[in-house]
């Protein structure tokens, strides 16, 4: 079968993809795993590194805290973000919409920010201090609560979709055949959401054994995995024991992430095209009850949110409760001043617009590509591989990979292009599935019809698959600003002086000891990330009202 | 020389063959269906033409250039699939015009061809609505009208009116029928619908687990099927078991039929005795009629135009169709008893 020219330039768009995803992840991870089995000097030491950790009880602890924590923060977060979601879907609720906004905010904040309002609240000096009856914050109670806050959207993300498709007739088939509400709950609701559960449960379990920013702020001398990295690279610069612990960080997320996989693959779609929307009646009792919970969550996550932009605002906590701009004044607290936010803001925007470019592109040459399989699949292979890989170790790796001095890419290390490849593969995999789910919604037919039209298929990307996935490519590109102005954990170990984030100055504030300047650090991600999601809304109603009539039926 | 042939095709997916030595002629302008249960390979076969799924094996040509092993690019064809595949987010006369925008004409000349095909398929005004607009007839047509944009010297169409509520597809059939005769076009058509098949084809490709069964005019495959296949699946047909006795007879229980004479057919082998229920005759029997049965009316339902009747015989179960004018004549109903002759030359033997 001889190739056309489409065919081959398809080809040739795969392999360059599987070479950049092998570079922006592939060969780092290597790197890391390589280093695990290193000695100080280089030198290959077998197993000898993993024994010193398993064998040192302050290492191994930190392994069963991490553990502990994770799952206590599942066992809360996942039945609170059950009933939030039902809420959201299954009652009629009063503002319905500021609720689903509100819940949303955390996904915003850099994790530290409910660290730091935490010790606003219960710190040494907090103001409900006392409530704590002589505990402190610090420690696992300070790192769940600050988890349970920074997890709740995700979970509630997860659980809405499962509960948002329901099909009306199962439940109108319930209720002929005379079932109970409880039985329907459980014989229909709940099954309908299972995998929705197992999956919200196996993204909060990784995402808590996964941060750093809290857990970090809050953690006082509750050691977990992340801050051990973090310690023994920065702080001691072990660099094979930083990739010891790296690798024992991979391999819950990586289990988890595996579980996640099978799981999905046993579900059936449910939602079949025939099948009716549920739309919530109203009954007066439920109604009562959802409303009150959302209330009562909602208000917990705006205390939280307003501690921290009060108290970014105060002059001197707890004695001079005064109002200030001062702790804005960045420059009065780290030597990057506000330039580190703007540094956050050049990456977030070249995550935005490289990250989605590579993201929708790559996408499609994997899924639109004739045979080919093998390249094909190493590529979605790599781009699911970013999903199980905390962003402590994929940052661990970049520095073991780019700052080799055989590597000819070594130029970019400490370079603002670091900071973008590596944000941009952290979250690469999010991004990967929403332009896959969106280009498997699309007919298959339009290559051939292209073909058979002699149209070359970049026409057809640029003036039919790319116009249709609009929404898919606006919400990957808001997600990759969003995680650009927030994250931590992957690019600590990257930036120079010259590149160093805002979320990065923020760490760096809070060890300084000024807390209120790194809230306010925090403050400022907050608003910029929430407000570009909010442009990003506003855009879309514009975009599907003018430029995308076609969707009107 | 014919404008499409087909030699010897082959095509496997790993242990799974889905075309066995497909070979076929297509004349110039000339409308083929493939027909058959789905599953048969008559998809496959028209998207290996197209070039779309490359056979394993076995050659192509089209106006005696071999297109083989050619990309769906580098052929001359043009398709309408089951889904329309039109793209929702350009208009109707963008749609159409998409292929001419690329081979570099003029503006003006595209809208002028994009108007005068939006004509032809009856759709002068629809321009510069979106798909999404549209019902799925128009949508049919649209697909239709960018299909020939081009000039395709093939037409290739994959169950192009599956999609539809049963009126339109009836009116289509009429129209795509007509269009074809009128611009000449080679046309292939694949579909499981056998009266599709049987009143828009000038020759019909019976496929089953695929492989042909039969090919010929539509009138061929109804009265003269090739196989036991066709006969089952083209039409209703009536099949008895029975054991070959003579060269023009068959026995079934305790009935020996006569048949048109049959080669190749060892005495005693069994066989299966075709006729169609419409060929069951009632009226004016002569006295030495062939065949002649006493049978009771088991059933009878009301169809419409007609009844099926169930009859049975000496164990025998066949259904015969009878017009409503015979059944108030001669007053049938349940439980009557019947004289049916079935006439020798409307029978057909298989091999069982």
């Amino acid at each position: 079968m001889k190739l056309a020219r489409d065919d081959l330039v398809m080809r040739a768009g795969v392999l360059a993809m599987a070479a950049a995803l092998l570079v922006m992840v592939g060969l780092p991870l290597w790197s890391l795993l390589a280093k695990g089995f290193e000695d100080r000097d280089g030198h290959f030491v077998g197993l000898a590194n993993f024994l010193v950790y398993f064998s040192t009880p302050a290492l191994f602890n930190s392994a069963l805290n991490s553990l502990h924590v994770a799952a206590v923060c599942t066992v809360i977060v996942v039945p609170v973000a059950f009933l939030y979601a039902y809420a959201l879907t299954r009652a009629v609720l009063p503002l319905r919409w500021l609720f689903q906004a509100v819940a949303l905010i955390p996904i915003f904040a850099p994790s530290l920010l409910p660290g730091l309002a935490l010790i606003y609240l219960f710190g040494t000096q907090g103001f409900f201090k006392s409530w704590l009856g002589g505990g402190q914050i610090y420690g696992f109670e300070g790192i769940v609560i600050g988890q349970v806050f920074y997890c709740l959207p995700h979970a509630m993300l997860i659980l809405g979709t499962a509960l948002a498709t329901a099909d009306a007739r199962l439940y109108e088939a319930a209720d002929v055949l005379g079932a109970s509400r409880a039985r329907v709950f459980f014989t229909v609701t709940l099954p309908g959401a299972k995998y929705g559960v197992i999956s919200a449960a196996l993204v909060v379990f990784t995402l808590v054994i996964t941060d750093f920013g809290i857990a970090k702020v809050i953690g006082g001398n509750f050691n977990v995995l992340a801050t051990d990295v973090y310690k023994q690279v920065i702080g001691q610069q072990n660099f094979s024991m930083g990739a010891v612990v790296g690798l024992v960080l991979l391999a819950p997320a990586a289990l988890a992430f595996a579980v996640d996989r099978f799981v999905q693959r046993r579900q059936v779609a449910l939602l079949t095209a025939r099948a009716v929307p549920l739309v919530p009646r109203p009954r007066p009792g439920r109604d009562a009850f959802c409303t009150l919970f959302c209330i009562i969550v909602a208000a917990g996550i705006l205390v939280i949110l307003g501690m921290a932009v009060w108290g970014s605002l105060i002059k001197y906590w707890p004695y001079n409760l005064s109002l200030t701009w001062a702790n804005y004044r960045f420059e009065t607290f780290d030597a990057n001043g506000w330039d580190s936010y703007f540094n956050s803001l050049t990456m977030a925007v070249g995550a935005a617009v490289f990250g989605t470019a590579l993201v929708f592109i790559g996408a499609w040459l994997a899924e639109k590509t004739k045979g080919f399989w093998l390249v094909r699949d190493l590529v979605r292979l790599l781009a699911f591989l970013p999903m199980a890989v905390p962003g402590l170790v994929l940052g661990l790796g970049y520095i073991f990979f780019f700052n080799a001095a055989a590597n000819p890419l070594n130029f970019l290390y400490g370079t603002m292009a670091i900071l973008l490849i590596n944000t941009v593969a952290h979250f690469y995999t999010v991004g990967h599935l929403t332009a896959t789910t969106a280009l498997k919604q699309i007919d298959p037919e339009f290559e051939a019809v292209s073909a058979s039209l002699k149209v070359p298929i970049w026409r057809t990307l640029a003036r039919v698959t790319a116009p249709i996935c609009l929404p898919a490519i606006l919400d990957i590109a808001i997600y990759l600003f969003v995680n650009a102005m927030t994250t931590v954990s992957s690019v600590i170990f990257l930036y120079s002086p010259d590149t160093k984030l805002a979320s990065v100055a923020a760490v760096n504030i809070e060890e300084a000891g000024t807390t209120a300047a790194a809230t306010a650090l925090c403050v400022v991600i907050v608003a910029t990330s929430a407000s570009v999601k909010a442009l990003h809304l506003v855009a879309e109603r514009f975009l599907l009202g003018r430029l995308q009539a076609w969707r009107r039926r | 020389m014919s404008y499409l042939e087909v030699r010897s095709l082959h095509k496997r997916y790993g242990a799974f063959t889905a075309l066995v030595d497909i070979s076929l002629d297509v004349g110039e302008g000339e409308f083929v269906c493939f027909l058959g249960p789905s599953g048969c390979g008559k998809t496959t076969l028209l998207r290996a033409i197209a070039g779309l799924d490359p056979q394993t094996s076995g050659t192509i040509r089209q106006k005696g250039r071999d297109v083989s092993a050619l990309p769906p690019s580098a052929r001359d064809f043009g398709i309408v699939f089951q889904s329309y595949a039109l793209f929702p987010n350009l208009t109707v006369a963008d749609n159409v015009g998409y292929g001419l925008v690329s081979r570099r004409q003029k503006r003006a000349e595209i809208a002028n061809r994009v108007t005068e095909l939006l004509a032809l398929v009856g759709m002068p005004d629809a321009g510069s609505r979106y798909p999404a607009q549209l019902s799925g007839g128009q949508q049919q047509r649209v697909a239709l009208a960018r299909a020939l944009a081009t000039s395709p010297g093939l037409l290739l169409l994959d169950e192009p009116l599956s999609a539809l509520d049963a009126r339109v597809r009836l009116r289509l059939r009429h129209e795509i029928k007509a269009l074809q005769r009128r611009l000449g076009v080679t046309t292939i058509m694949v579909t499981h619908d056998q009266e599709e098949a049987l009143t828009m084809a000038d020759r019909i490709v019976v496929m089953n687990q695929g492989a042909i069964e039969q090919v010929g005019t539509p009138e061929q495959v109804y009265r003269t099927p090739a196989t036991a296949f066709v006969a089952d699946f083209v039409g209703a047909m009536n099949f008895l078991d029975g054991t070959f006795t003579a060269p023009d007879c068959v026995s079934v229980g305790r009935v020996s039929l006569s048949c048109p004479p049959q080669d190749g057919l060892a005495s005693g082998s069994k066989v299966r005795l075709c006729i169609r229920p419409e060929d069951v005759r009632v009226r004016d029997l002569p006295a030495d009629v062939s065949n002649r049965l006493s049978v009771q009316v088991a059933e009878l339902d009301f169809v419409g135009a007609f009844c099926r009747a169930s009859l049975h015989a000496d164990g025998m179960a066949l259904v015969a169709d009878f017009s409503s004018n015979l059944i108030r004549d001669l007053g049938v109903e349940r439980g009557r008893s019947l004289d049916i002759a079935l006439p020798p030359d409307c029978v057909r033997i298989f091999a069982a």
